[in-house]
């Protein structure tokens, strides 16, 4: 009886394995990437941020003595990091409800039947995929103080002007990369919206809802799986901001107002030549996005 | 948007780099070592004619120990791709276009071969350049660069501009801080200029060497930011050139926003701070003038200090024919190749006597024997470990106070002093 029975299950622990093989080589190429690009530096990161680490020439050797928690002690008792921090939360807070919310709604609008509708879609794509430092340079001619917007706005124009402004400094730059990365979650969101049955915006015809209504009550929880989605790229990506605070506004300025914690870590690891506590910034970047993330996902979760 | 991405490409490399290379070998016999090498050199137009000749010279004459040349390879920064060309090991043999700023990273990195490793070679950088030479020496008393070429810094000012605004296009009076300011006002009222000058209010470590160092140079007669560990901004000399940078800003003189572009190309701009490379840039568009930097009281021409804006020459030690590459380095700062350099970019080389040695030079080309004069008088970056800390130090202090006007420079200055104090006093 025993043998049978044997017989009958090392087929299928073949088969199983055949399967698995095929699969582990489908992703071992991700893998390989997601060790050596993501988990290797993150762990060597982590291992800076509690040495005394400086970047030496092969052939010199010097020791890198465990110094514990010194490298966090030296960022957060360094205001312009605690700064950076702070100025990435408002980026945040006025950023990522600003995607969501423009991406939902123009997607829904892209995804009706429009006239020139490829034209739109495409229109929207193109910052995207155009090089941030080209289109920093549009935005610069813009919002100088000479540029187009305060023209137009005459009398109204801030004073200072926008990128020298402390106040506006930041929330520009929160629009700006909204404005970007538009195009990027519209694709998500038209995604989802082909996954919404029609027959839920029929019935909602019957019923005789409105285009607001059948927005909020058949569009919103439609496509939840793809905002949770956004919500979290849009996170992640914008507290890795770097090239607008080097470029807009002339390194972080004015004062640090708009200085992000990777231009810090670009500073001190680089330019200064203190990767371990650059290091130490980067940990707790990642900390705080996690942190920031898990909100996302709960209020989404809940919504 | 960028991402952390590139940066954590980059922390993983330079490390993996550090691990798989190997270079150097003995000092001594790498130091005798003659053979192929290669080198890097800045990227704009006159200096690329001028390593070709030199390399073309050397190549011509050397044929066993032939030099590779190439541009410094696109980065940030030039220092940026050095430092991580230092610590992957594939650094070129000679750099020409080192900033002294960065020397002493550099040096801590391993990265430099110290010159006097090689007999003679203080003799031959002191020769060349005189008393400036002291300037380039490291903490320990060792050359790790060689002086090679300044743009000492002055003002330079539009003639038409100046002339609009009523003010004497060729003697303008601009040798102190009340006459700078009040040629400012006429200049950006009746002249119409967007700005009497207009430095980069950016937050970059080295844009305090284009408006504080070189007035702070000539104010206090040639006085380093720092000086024997100790920061000397923090004096009444340091508060003066502070004040009047911030009477500047404050009265709408110079722009706090950054001009996208060359403001003084572009006319926007009356006056800029520029070495003699202005000359070739400038010089076929605008009809402009050159005046030393103002002090408080007003310095004669010949005796104003001003910041050197020099490049040095560093012989990386990953380069396994150091006897060549230091044969090189000699070779490109002869008489010879300095002359050639002079003419070629209108860049100074770091040379004593430069006026009577290029003496037909500067009778063929008047323009830049204003420079010339200024290149005797120059103040370098003070060499002190953590350099670049210390100026970025520095800088979020200025911007604070006398760009933005957040805070009162004298008590903003203190702070950065005693940081930039401890930063330096670090090995």
């Amino acid at each position: 009886m025993s043998s049978p029975a044997r017989g009958a299950t090392s087929p299928g622990r073949l088969r199983s394995l055949g399967r698995n093989l095929l699969g582990l080589g489908f992703v071992s190429p991700y893998l390989a990437f997601v060790a050596v690009v993501f988990a290797y530096p993150f762990g060597f990161a982590v291992w800076m941020s509690f040495h005394d680490y400086f970047f030496t020439a092969p052939n010199v050797v010097v020791e890198h003595p465990f110094v514990g928690f010194e490298n966090y002690v030296t960022v957060l008792t360094d205001p312009d990091v605690r700064r950076s921090f702070v100025n990435i939360l408002v980026f945040l807070v006025i950023n990522v409800p600003l995607t969501v919310f423009a991406s939902m709604v123009l997607a829904t609008a892209l995804n009706a039947k429009l006239p020139m509708r490829s034209f739109f879609r495409a229109a929207y794509y193109v910052p995207y995929i155009t090089a941030s430092v080209a289109v920093v340079g549009v935005w610069l001619w813009l919002f100088s103080s000479g540029g187009l917007v305060n023209q137009l706005l005459g009398d109204l124009a801030p004073e200072p002007s926008w990128l020298v402004n402390e106040t506006l400094a930041m929330p520009l730059i929160a629009v700006f990369v909204a404005w970007k990365q538009l195009g990027f979650f519209i694709m998500l969101y038209l995604a989802a919206l082909q996954n919404v049955p029609k027959e839920l915006y029929e019935s909602a015809d019957v019923d005789g809802a409105s285009t607001v209504r059948k927005f909020l009550s058949v569009t919103v929880p439609g496509v939840r799986p793809a905002t949770t989605l956004v919500l979290i790229v849009a996170t992640i990506t914008g507290a890795n901001l770097f090239t607008e605070p080097y470029l807009l506004t002339g390194g972080g300025g004015p004062d640090g107002s708009s200085a992000s914690p990777v231009l810090l870590m670009y500073q001190r690891g680089i330019e200064q030549g203190s990767p371990d506590v650059a290091a130490a910034i980067g940990v707790l970047l990642v900390l705080f996005v996690l942190v920031v993330s898990l909100i996302n996902r709960k209020l989404t979760e809940r919504g | 948007m960028k991402r952390a991405l590139p940066f954590a490409a980059a922390l993983l490399i330079l490390p993996l780099a550090a691990c798989g290379g190997g270079s150097g070998g003995d000092a001594a016999k790498a130091a005798g070592s003659k053979g192929p090498i290669k080198i890097w050199y800045a990227n704009n137009p006159e200096e690329i004619a001028w390593a070709k000749q030199m390399v073309q010279s050397w190549n011509s004459a050397h044929k066993d120990q032939k030099v590779t040349a190439q541009e410094i390879p696109a980065g940030k920064s030039s220092e940026e791709v050095i430092g991580a060309a230092i610590t992957a090991g594939n650094a070129p043999c000679l750099v020409f276009n080192t900033s002294p700023a960065a020397v002493s990273q550099f040096q801590k990195q391993g990265g430099l071969v110290p010159l006097d490793n090689f007999p003679g070679a203080a003799e031959h950088i002191e020769k060349r350049s005189g008393d400036l030479a002291q300037q380039y020496k490291s903490d320990d008393g060792k050359y790790y660069q060689l002086p090679w070429k300044s743009n000492p810094v002055m003002i330079s000012y539009n003639k038409k501009m100046f002339e609009k605004a009523g003010l004497d296009p060729e003697k303008p009076e601009l040798s102190t801080y009340d006459d700078f300011l009040a040629a400012s006002k006429k200049l950006t009222g009746k002249g119409g200029a967007k700005a009497a000058i207009w430095p980069a209010p950016s937050s970059e470590f080295f844009q305090s060497w284009f408006d504080f160092y070189p007035l702070f140079a000539a104010e206090t007669g040639g006085k380093q930011l720092l000086e024997d560990g100790k920061a000397q901004f923090t004096g009444p000399e340091g508060q003066r050139v502070a004040d009047f940078w911030k009477s500047m800003y404050s009265k709408g003189y110079a722009q706090k926003e950054k001009y996208n572009g060359d403001s003084f190309a572009d006319e926007k701009a009356a006056m800029t701070i520029a070495g003699p490379w202005a000359a070739k840039v400038y010089g076929e568009k605008i009809d402009y003038g050159v005046v030393p930097v103002p002090t408080s009281k007003g310095t004669p021409a010949a005796d104003t200090k001003t910041f050197s804006d020099a490049k040095s020459v560093g012989m990386f030690s990953s380069c396994k024919n150091q006897g060549t590459a230091w044969e090189v380095m000699k070779f490109a700062t002869s008489r010879d190749q300095d002359g050639k350099l002079l003419e070629t970019t209108g860049q100074m080389p770091v040379r004593d006597g430069l006026t009577g040695t290029y003496a037909d030079f500067f009778e063929k080309n008047p323009q830049y024997k204003a420079y010339a004069d200024a290149a005797a008088h120059t103040v370098e970056v003070p060499n002190v470990p953590e350099s670049i800390k210390v100026w970025q130090t520095f800088r979020d202090a200025y911007s604070r106070s006398v760009i933005f006007g957040k805070s009162d420079p004298e008590s903003e200055l203190k702070k950065a002093a005693a940081e930039a104090e401890k930063l330096a006093g670090q090995k």
